[in-house]
C-alpha cells in the first residue's frame, strides 16, 4: 500500500474545534477481567444500551475499555484478532505501519492528545479470506469523572473476508464532565467487506472528538453507520475515507438526534479516486432544540465514479439544522448528486396518515419513526426499541 | 350515507365551492364530473376534513352524524376512505405498515390484500417513494382495501395510470366497492345478495373510469357550482359532445 499523497491529507478537514479544559489524563487504572460475570450490572446496562452485551451472544468477539485500562477482550473464533492496541503492538511488529498512516498526528490538538498520551484503543483484525459470522463488539467507557480519553483504534479487514463491529461509546450514569478523543484507523483490502456500526450514548456534558481515517482496496466495501439518539454535550467529527481501489464502495448512514444543549457537528468525506468507486452518504437529523451541523463532502477524482449524498432534518419545535452537502468533481464523467432537506414534518403527510385512521399524535410518531428508519443491516437487537422510546419522547414536541 | 348541505367552502380566503348540496344513499356509487380547478378535490378534501378548506356555511352528514366540524381521523373511524390523487411520500415508512395501521382494529392478511391489488413486490418500499402513477393508485387501493371505508372517496383515481394498467385498476376498484361482474361469479349469486356494496363518490374528469366501474349517478361541477344530476354515462355523452361550458348552461 502506498502512502498517502499530501493533497490527500490535506483533504482531511484540519480542526480544532474548541474544546473545554481542566480534564485530567490518568484515571486509576482498572484490572482486567478474564470474565465478564462478575461486571456491576449497573455498567453492563450501560453498555447494553450502546449494543455491547456481556453474556457475548451472538457475537463473535469482544473488547471493552473502561477509562485507559483494558477491562476485557476475547474472541471465540480463530478468524478475528481483538485485543488492545499495545497488547497488538507487541504482537505484530508490522502494525506500527498502519499507526498514524490515515490520520496524521499533527492534524489537530486531538490526535497530537492522543500521540503524546495514549490510552490504549482496540487492534481488530479479519484473517485472510474469513467470513466473520456474527459481530464483533467493542466498548469504550469513561467512568472518572473529568477524563480526557485517548484511545487509537485499528481495524484490518484482510483480503476477501467480511466482519460486522458494533462499537458502543458510552459514559457512567453519574459522570457529569469528560472529553473522549479516539483515532481510528480503519484498513478494508482487496475484496475484504467491513461493517461498522458506531452506536453513542455520552453524558449531557461530554465532549467527543473522534478522528477516523479508512483506507479502501480493489473490490473492498466500507459500510459504516453512526448513531446518537441521546445528549451529548458536543461532538465534532468527520471522518475521512479513500476510495482507493478500482471498484471499492463506502456507504455512510447517520441517525441524529439532538436535544436541547446539545451539539453535533457530524459528517463524512469521501474520495474517489480509482473507477468504478462508488459512496453513499446519507443522513437523518432531528433537533428537539439541539444544533445539528451534517456535513458530506465527496470528492471525485477520476472518470467513472459514482456518488450520492442525502442530508434530511427535521426541526420539530425549535433548534438549528444546518446541511452542508458539498460535491468536487475534478474531471468530466463522475456522477455525483445530492439531495437536502430542512424543515419540519410535512402537515400533508400527517393529514394523509390521518385520513386512514391515525390520530395526530400517532400519525405525527409514525413518521418520525420512519425518518429515522434507515435500512440498517446489522443493528443490535434493542435498538428498535431505543428508537422507538426516543421517538415517544420527542414527539410532544411535534406537535 | 352522505348528505351535504348547502355547503360553501373558502381556500386562502377564496369561495372555491358555492352551496353545494349532494346526496348519496347507501350502496350507490356516485360520480363527480367537472373541468380542471371546479372544485371537484376541495369537496373531496372538505369531505375528509383536510386544513386549508374553511366550511363558511352548510353542513355534511354521514350516517346521519354531522361530520362538518370532525377532526380528520375521527370521520376515517366512522367510515369514510379517500384515495388520493397525489399522496405524499413518507421516507422509512414501509407500505406494510401503512397497511396494517389501515386496518386499525380489524383483522387483516396484508399479504392476501397485497395479492388481490397486485402489490405485492412493493410492501417493503417506502410508501409511495418513487412510485408511478399506477403504482401510487394500487398502493392507495390497498389501503383502502385494509381500511374497508362504508363511503370511498376516489379522486382521479384513472389518471396517470396507462391503459393496460386502467382495467386492473377498475377490477380493483369493483373488488373494494363490492361490485362488479367478477366479484359475482367469485362468490356466487347468494353470496353477493347479502354483501352489501359500499357508496363511493368517484371524481373524474375525463370519465375514461366509466368503461371499468359502474356508476348510479353522475353530478356535474362547474366554477364550484353543481348544476347537474342525471345518469352519468348520459351526462358524458354531453360532455363529450358539447363540452362543459354547453353542459352548464344547459343546466341553468
Amino acid at each position: 500500500m502506498r502512502e498517502l499523497d499530501d493533497k490527500n491529507k490535506a483533504a482531511a478537514r484540519d480542526d480544532n474545534s474548541s474544546h473545554k479544559t481542566g480534564y485530567k489524563d490518568q484515571a486509576d487504572p482498572h484490572a482486567y477481567l478474564e470474565q465478564l460475570d462478575n461486571v456491576d450490572p449497573e455498567e453492563a446496562r450501560q453498555w447494553l444500551n450502546v449494543g455491547v452485551d456481556i453474556t457475548g451472544q451472538n457475537r463473535s468477539g469482544t473488547f471493552i475499555q473502561k477509562d485507559c485500562s483494558v477491562l476485557h477482550s476475547g474472541c471465540g473464533s480463530a478468524d478475528v484478532e481483538i485485543m488492545g492496541i499495545s497488547q497488538a503492538l507487541q504482537t505484530h511488529d508490522w502494525l506500527s505501519d498502519y499507526m498514524w498512516r490515515l490520520v496524521s498526528p499533527e492534524k489537530d490538538d486531538y490526535t497530537r492528545m492522543t500521540r503524546d498520551i495514549p490510552h490504549e484503543g482496540y487492534f481488530i483484525r479479519s484473517l485472510p479470506g474469513a467470513q466473520v459470522a456474527e459481530p464483533v463488539q467493542s466498548c469504550l467507557y469513561i467512568s472518572e469523572e473529568g477524563l480526557s480519553q485517548h484511545v487509537h483504534n485499528v481495524v484490518i479487514a484482510e483480503e476477501n473476508s467480511s466482519i460486522h463491529i458494533i462499537t458502543g461509546c458510552a459514559t457512567a450514569e453519574h459522570l457529569r464532565s469528560g472529553l473522549h478523543v479516539g483515532v481510528s484507523e480503519f484498513y478494508v483490502k482487496k475484496n475484504a467487506t467491513l461493517h461498522f456500526t458506531m452506536i453513542h450514548r455520552w453524558g449531557e456534558q461530554i465532549e467527543v472528538r473522534p478522528r477516523t481515517g479508512i483506507y479502501v482496496e480493489e473490490g473492498g466495501t466500507v459500510v459504516s453507520n453512526y448513531i446518537s439518539l441521546r445528549p451529548v454535550g458536543s461532538l465534532q467529527m468527520n471522518p475521512v475515507t479513500y476510495l482507493a481501489g478500482k471498484d471499492s464502495v463506502a456507504r455512510f448512514n447517520s441517525i441524529l438526534v439532538a436535544p436541547p444543549g446539545c451539539e453535533l457537528d457530524t459528517g463524512s468525506t469521501v474520495i474517489l479516486e480509482h473507477p468504478g468507486a462508488r459512496a453513499e452518504i446519507i443522513s437523518r437529523a432531528i433537533t428537539t432544540g439541539g444544533t445539528i451541523i451534517a456535513r458530506g463532502e465527496m470528492d471525485a477524482r477520476v472518470e467513472g465514479v459514482k456518488g450520492h449524498l442525502e442530508c434530511k432534518g427535521l426541526i420539530l419545535k425549535e433548534g438549528i439544522m444546518h446541511a452542508i452537502p458539498e460535491l468536487v468533481g475534478r474531471v468530466p464523467g463522475v456522477d455525483m448528486s445530492h439531495e437536502a432537506a430542512v424543515g419540519k414534518i410535512d402537515q400533508r403527510e400527517i393529514e394523509y396518515l390521518m385520513a386512514r385512521g391515525l390520530d395526530e399524535e400517532t400519525a405525527v410518531s409514525t413518521i418520525v419513526r420512519g425518518f429515522l428508519n434507515v435500512d440498517i443491516e446489522g443493528l443490535p437487537p434493542g435498538l428498535a426499541e431505543e428508537i422507538d422510546q426516543v421517538v415517544s419522547e420527542t414527539q410532544h414536541d411535534a406537535i | 350515507m352522505l348528505k351535504i348541505e348547502d355547503l360553501v367552502v373558502e381556500v386562502e380566503g377564496r369561495t372555491i365551492l358555492n352551496r353545494i348540496s349532494l346526496e348519496i344513499p347507501e350502496g350507490e356509487t356516485h360520480i363527480l364530473f367537472g373541468p380542471n380547478g371546479s372544485g371537484k378535490s376541495t369537496l373531496m378534501m372538505t369531505i375528509m376534513g383536510f386544513s386549508g378548506y374553511r366550511v363558511k356555511s352548510g353542513h355534511i352528514w354521514f350516517k346521519g352524524e354531522d361530520i362538518t366540524r370532525m377532526p380528520i381521523h375521527e370521520r376515517a373511524r366512522l367510515g369514510i376512505g379517500v384515495a388520493f390523487q397525489r399522496p405524499p411520500a413518507i421516507n422509512g415508512l414501509k407500505t406494510r405498515d401503512v397497511v396494517s395501521l389501515c386496518a386499525g382494529q380489524q383483522p387483516a392478511n396484508v399479504e392476501e390484500l397485497a395479492q388481490k391489488a397486485n402489490f405485492a413486490d412493493f410492501l417493503d418500499r417506502d410508501l409511495n417513494l418513487n412510485f408511478s402513477g399506477g403504482e401510487m393508485k394500487r398502493s392507495e387501493m390497498l389501503q383502502l382495501m385494509a381500511q374497508s371505508p362504508d363511503l370511498v372517496l376516489l379522486d382521479e383515481p384513472e389518471s396517470g395510470v396507462d391503459l393496460e394498467n386502467v382495467v386492473l385498476l377498475g377490477e380493483i376498484i369493483n373488488e373494494l366497492l363490492g361490485r362488479g361482474v367478477r366479484q359475482r361469479e367469485k362468490e356466487g349469486p347468494i353470496a353477493h345478495r347479502e354483501k352489501k356494496s359500499k357508496s363511493a363518490l368517484v371524481i373524474t374528469h375525463t370519465g375514461h373510469i366509466l368503461n371499468y366501474i359502474t356508476a348510479d349517478k353522475g353530478h356535474v361541477l362547474y366554477n364550484g357550482v353543481l348544476c347537474c344530476a342525471r345518469n352519468a354515462r348520459e351526462i358524458l355523452q354531453w360532455i363529450r359532445e358539447y363540452g362543459y361550458e354547453e353542459c352548464f348552461r344547459c343546466a341553468s
